[in-house]
């Protein structure tokens, strides 16, 4: 009588064993593919005919063969992999300071209404301030050392974090709130088996904001004071007039912040498998 | 012997436009180790009854007690199952209901756990999440939970109403079959009078707004029983009767 599993956790598809049957399965992985990387070709292809047909000055925009150019040698010569490299060491440094206190805060704060209003004020009047605010007095502080940059981009990845690990928590489910107060659940396990995985997803997209302002503030702090970095790189190559070189950095900063988006996302799938949403149609 | 006693008990809520009386003076003994369901029209107060019985409602007048002593909050010596199942959706079956033990050393848990995993029928799904449970399924985890600190009475707050015609039939005698097992007192609140009379040894009817018991009707029927034998249709014929005769006659002049 009890043999009525109802998979309702999708079931990844057998594969198709005829020739035909793979054969679409193929185009339609090249299609998701194609759909997916045609706008970004769209724009380098637009930008190249821009300039093919005289329209844009290379000193302003110079066209996507130049910039690839650019890279190929910066690449080469290992001077843009030492640049991001330190302004990922900077980025992990001050992302993985906010990450814990964000989340220790987040979780006092969350769990005890009397934290909660006793540093509420502090923290709105705070949280408006933009990291790039901080930068003259981080200097002061800190110089222009190593220090400097990590305090800025931990100012700036702390409070996505917090505000978000706040709103999960805030966000427990009161019906298990009543499960628990009838099974006489110790706090302990309510907090271990409750609270944190209810709030996993937001706590997880706190996380993924906060890594994406980290990695704003690396740049913006390089491009004031530093002597090395992908901001620092820009702010060097503006000097010189090296357009292509002020290109490449960027590029790289869009990049690296997609892969660390994508790792994060990545590493939520795997944390939160229980929950089913919507993915859009 | 009455082992869960309430008396003259009120329950007021406060709202926005005034107090709101949920429960008018509620008297009830409900004898241990028997089987009682309290049948009423939604909004009669049948779901904050139980809520008092188990804890979860605090702040009401008069007296509830079990063996002689008096409930202020919740206790492992009531178990309850809610409508909805209540499952932790990121933890599996077993661990569902361990999450429901607090003492014992990890080997008596699992003991404890496979034990009424087996009480219910769901021995081999231990490691299966709530996710991959049709609906009686997950509802049997949840009876499961709720025995398994072995609690003296069993609160159930509609735990069929969701499920679907035939899986409800089937609920219904799995039911009595872990009551017989366990021997343990069993509280049911339904809107169904068919479920009321075929569960319990006696029926609590209520009126709603304010909330009162109307009547008490002892069922002798042996088990197992037969829904379409004529005492059973009687006794269901009677309380149908009790609570929608004044609808009926509307009906008969309205023709």
């Amino acid at each position: 009588m009890s043999g009525d599993i109802a998979l309702t956790r999708t079931i990844a598809a057998a594969p198709p064993d005829s020739g035909a049957g793979r054969r679409t399965a193929l185009l339609s992985g090249l299609g998701r593919t194609a759909l997916y990387v045609a706008l970004p070709l769209a724009v380098i292809a637009l930008w190249q005919g821009l300039f093919e047909l005289g329209l844009i000055r290379p000193i302003l925009l110079p066209p996507p063969t130049r910039v690839a150019q650019a890279f190929w040698t910066l690449g080469l010569s290992g001077e843009l992999p030492r640049h991001v490299a330190i302004s990922l060491l900077r980025v992990l440094e001050g992302f993985a300071i906010a990450a814990l206190a964000g989340l220790l805060l987040g979780l006092a704060i969350g769990l005890s209404k009397k934290v909660d209003r006793a540093c509420d004020l502090l923290i709105q009047l705070v949280k408006p301030i933009p990291p790039i605010a901080w930068i003259p007095l981080a200097i002061l502080w800190f110089g222009i050392g190593e220090a400097a940059k990590v305090y800025i981009i931990f100012l700036g990845a702390f409070f996505p974090i917090l505000v978000n690990t706040v709103d999960g928590i805030r966000q427990t489910d009161q019906r298990f709130v009543e499960l628990a107060r009838i099974l006489e659940v110790p706090r302990r396990r309510f907090i271990l088996k409750v609270v944190l995985p209810g709030a996993l997803p937001a706590i997880m997209t706190g996380l993924r904001v906060g890594v994406m302002v980290a990695w704003m503030c690396v740049v913006a702090s390089e491009l004031i004071a530093a002597s090395s970095g992908v901001g620092y790189l820009i702010m060097d190559a503006r000097q010189l007039s090296q357009t292509d070189v002020v290109l490449v950095g960027m590029i790289t900063i869009g990049a690296m912040g997609k892969l660390l988006d994508s790792l994060l996302k990545r590493l939520e799938r795997r944390l939160i498998t229980w929950k089913t949403s919507f993915g859009g149609q | 012997m009455a082992e869960l006693r309430i008396k003259t008990l009120v329950k007021r809520f406060s709202q926005a436009s005034g107090a709101v009386l949920a429960l008018d003076g509620i008297d009830l003994d409900i004898p241990s180790g028997g089987f009682t369901s309290i049948v009423g029209a939604s909004g009669c107060g049948k779901s904050t009854l139980l809520r008092i019985i188990a804890g979860l409602e605090g702040d009401f007048a008069g007296e509830v007690s079990l063996d002689g002593r008096p409930v202020g909050g919740p206790g492992l010596d009531r178990g309850m199952v809610f409508q909805e199942h209540r499952l932790l959706p990121w933890l599996t079956v077993e661990e569902n209901v361990a999450f429901a033990l607090n003492g014992p050393t990890p080997a008596e848990v699992r003991e404890l756990v496979s034990e009424h995993l087996e009480l219910v029928g769901l021995g081999s799904f231990a490691k299966a999440y709530p996710g991959q449970l049709s609906g009686g399924m997950a509802q049997r985890v949840a009876i499961a939970r709720a025995l398994v600190n072995r609690p003296r009475v069993l609160l159930l707050d509609e735990p069929f109403g969701a499920l679907d015609a035939m899986t409800k039939i089937i609920m219904q005698q799995e039911i009595l079959r872990i009551w017989e097992a366990e021997h343990i007192t069993m509280v049911l609140v339904t809107h169904d009078i068919d479920e009321a009379v075929f569960l319990g040894d006696q029926v609590v009817m209520m009126s709603a707004r304010p909330g009162r018991v109307k009547a008490v009707l002892p069922v002798s029927l042996p088990r197992p029983r037969d829904r379409s034998s004529p005492h059973f249709i009687d006794i269901r014929r009677h309380i149908f009767g009790s609570f929608f005769a004044e609808a009926e006659e509307t009906f008969a002049y309205a023709i």
